[in-house]
């Protein structure tokens, strides 16, 4: 009786460790876990695979098992797809692809020199490869800080290339040109913007704020009507001051103010007492900057940083306004063409799959670059 | 009423501090003559008077919000006095950075929080001050690092992160790594007061073995078993001043200030 009430208690011994039941691992405990936990989940689960057998097979037959690949109008398209699937049926007409597709890289860039954007886009990955990668051999990154000269010239000529003007430059090489240059440029400029806002000096901090805040406050568009139209205004009389140079100015421009917010956030996360443990070594401002506030706080700023990123990036397609032809501003050529009159899913399905496949990416690097720079376990 | 069996409870048993290596020189370290400190209009600090001898170990105690920790943290300039001299190692504080970071070279410090950077392996945050600021090679840099880990006894971990050690492991390398920089003084602002018990000792014990080597050493703290056996002089402060100090025996035997009494009875009570 009395050993039945006593709170006493000492173990016998060690409980050796075991594995968990079955159940709850493996395939079967996945799926228990995540697709059948409860009558609500399952439920959605049947809901949900159901949708997909409805919806997805529909679009891979008009897509792919229908699509037509070489035709020169689109009624021929219609034609070729009647013939072979019966009539009221329909196709994917990717033949207008087939058909533009130099266009829709180069815009009006010269055939035979077609060789020079596709280098520079190669050399691109080259650049880009160790600034990604720590990997990849440092002295690499002496050619990352040459590339923007580099494929200026390959681009625009010079220097003995052939020169080739703006108006010629289109399609998804335009989108990269001002995607990567707002990208490359805005960082390091927000970067400063974020520490200035930060300064303990006055008109610096004054400064900053004010830029950060118009620019933020204006839409992009705006910001590219300034630079297509009214910049001319202000510039001296016969000026040539390229239009697409104008629009990655703005873009990074742009860009760097929402950078800079997105940096302010990583700064604010980090604990005072790591500006102390610095300051406290005898860390001067730019080194304590550089060696120790930069590193966490823009690693804090991953997540927020890469979504600018993505978002600059599709907001090249804002040139299309003001007539500059990004593959977006191509679509409208294209369909007015008595050819493909008519033809539109095909187009903007193409120019999505190209932005997602850049977007998507980006996002995947940022989860690389997250769980790489992990320190905390 | 300070049974000393009572207070020493952290103290590590098998390392029983030899004051006869703890020697106190004539040369001035710290001169710190009415110096005063308001945050806004709140008088923090008021009239600080003290002069701290090299291979002195002065403990400073007081409850909190008392400007114990805005005093030493004043030593190094991560506060900024406003009125009164503060010299350190010959060298005047005042807004010349350069004499700032002369100051802070020779001057270490040790938080209640470690403040390790997370995103550096433990030898990076021990070699990257001497190779920035020293100058130091990394070669060389990275050998006395490890020599210092030795003495902290974690050499083993040199390649983790900070985030993968225990509190104590971390305020060790803490230690380690404001020795790494080879200061004349340190200051510790409560180093053991975000650690658990156990952990207490292995950080009380790294302290006095600075001290049996001739460190200079200001010790924010609340450990009374570490003044009492490490400290030649105890340090009471409250409401911004200093209201008492004297040898540790006298000081904890025979307070004579009302308030300092009422603090020890306080912590020391229970």
């Amino acid at each position: 009786m009395s050993s039945d009430t006593s709170i006493s208690y000492v173990a016998s011994g060690q409980i050796p460790p075991s594995p968990p039941p079955a159940a709850t691992t493996g395939v079967m405990g996945w799926m228990r876990e995540n697709l059948f936990d409860g009558w609500m989940n399952s439920v959605l689960t049947i809901v949900s695979i159901a949708a997909i057998v409805l919806i997805v097979p529909p679009i891979i037959d008009w897509a792919f098992l229908r699509g037509v690949w070489n035709a020169g109008s689109l009624s021929e398209c219609r034609e070729i797809v009647a013939a072979a699937h019966g009539e009221g049926v329909r196709g994917a007409c990717w033949a207008v692809i087939n058909e533009r597709f130099n266009q829709f890289l180069f815009g009006f860039y010269p055939t035979h020199l077609y060789w020079r954007p596709i280098l520079a886009f190669v050399l691109m990955f080259v650049a880009l490869a160790p600034v990604l990668f720590t990997q990849v051999p440092r002295f690499m990154l002496w050619f990352s800080l040459i590339y923007p000269v580099v494929a200026f010239l390959l681009i625009w000529g010079g220097m003995g290339l052939e020169p080739v003007e703006s108006a010629k430059l289109g399609g998804f090489m335009l989108a990269l040109i001002i995607g990567t240059t707002g990208i490359v440029a805005s960082l390091p400029i927000g970067i400063l913007l974020a520490l200035g806002r930060q300064s303990s000096m006055f008109f610096i901090k004054t400064i900053c704020v004010i830029f950060i805040e118009f620019i933020r406050g204006v839409p992009l568009i705006t910001l590219l009507f300034v630079a297509s139209v009214l910049l001319n205004y202000f510039l001296p009389p016969g000026t040539e001051f390229d239009l697409i140079l104008r629009v990655c100015i703005m873009v990074t421009l742009f860009s760097s103010a929402y950078m800079a917010e997105v940096i302010r956030g990583g700064l604010a996360a980090l604990p005072q007492g790591q500006y102390e443990a610095a300051d406290a070594l005898g860390l001067n401002y730019w080194k304590s900057t550089r060696l120790i506030i930069m590193p966490q706080a823009l690693k804090v700023s991953i997540p927020g940083i890469v979504n600018s990123f993505i978002g600059l990036f599709k907001d090249t397609t804002l040139v299309s306004v003001i007539g500059l032809l990004d593959p977006v501003g191509l679509l409208n050529p294209i369909r007015a063409d008595s050819n493909w009159n008519g033809i539109l899913w095909e187009l903007y399905l193409f120019v999505a799959l190209f932005f997602f496949i850049f977007c998507f990416g980006m996002s995947r690097y940022s989860m690389y670059l997250e769980r790489k720079l992990k320190t905390d376990r | 009423m300070t049974d000393a069996a009572q207070i020493d409870d952290h103290m590590p048993e098998d390392h029983v501090p030899d004051r006869s290596k703890m020697s106190v020189s004539d040369e001035v370290a710290i001169q710190i003559d009415n110096m005063n400190k308001w945050y806004g209009e709140f008088h923090v600090l008021r009239d600080i008077n003290l002069t701290v001898n090299r291979g002195e170990r002065i403990v400073i105690c007081g409850p909190s919000g008392s400007g114990k920790s805005t005093l030493i943290r004043c030593i190094n300039r991560l506060e900024e006095h406003q009125k009164g001299d503060i010299v350190v190692n010959d060298v005047e504080l005042n807004s010349d950075l350069k004499n700032i970071d002369k100051i802070r070279a020779e001057v270490g410090m040790v938080f209640q929080h470690f403040n390790l950077f997370p995103h550096l392996t433990i030898l990076e945050n021990c070699t990257l001050a001497p190779i920035w600021v020293r100058k130091t090679p990394k070669k060389e840099a990275e050998a006395d690092a490890m020599q210092m880990l030795e003495r902290v006894k974690i050499p083993e971990q040199a390649h983790k992160f900070p985030g993968q050690l225990s509190g104590g492991q971390q305020q060790r390398v803490a230690i380690a790594r404001s020795l790494c920089m080879k200061p004349r003084i340190m200051l510790f602002d409560e180093p053991t007061s975000a650690l658990d018990p156990e952990m207490i000792k292995e950080v009380l014990d790294t302290m006095i073995g600075l001290a049996e080597e001739g460190m200079t050493m200001l010790v924010v703290t609340h450990e009374m078993g570490f003044a009492r056996m490490v400290a030649n002089r105890v340090i009471f402060m409250d409401e911004g001043q200093i209201v008492e100090q004297n040898e540790p025996e006298e000081f904890f035997n025979n307070p004579k200030s009302d308030r300092t009494k009422l603090f020890l009875s306080q912590i020391l009570g229970h």
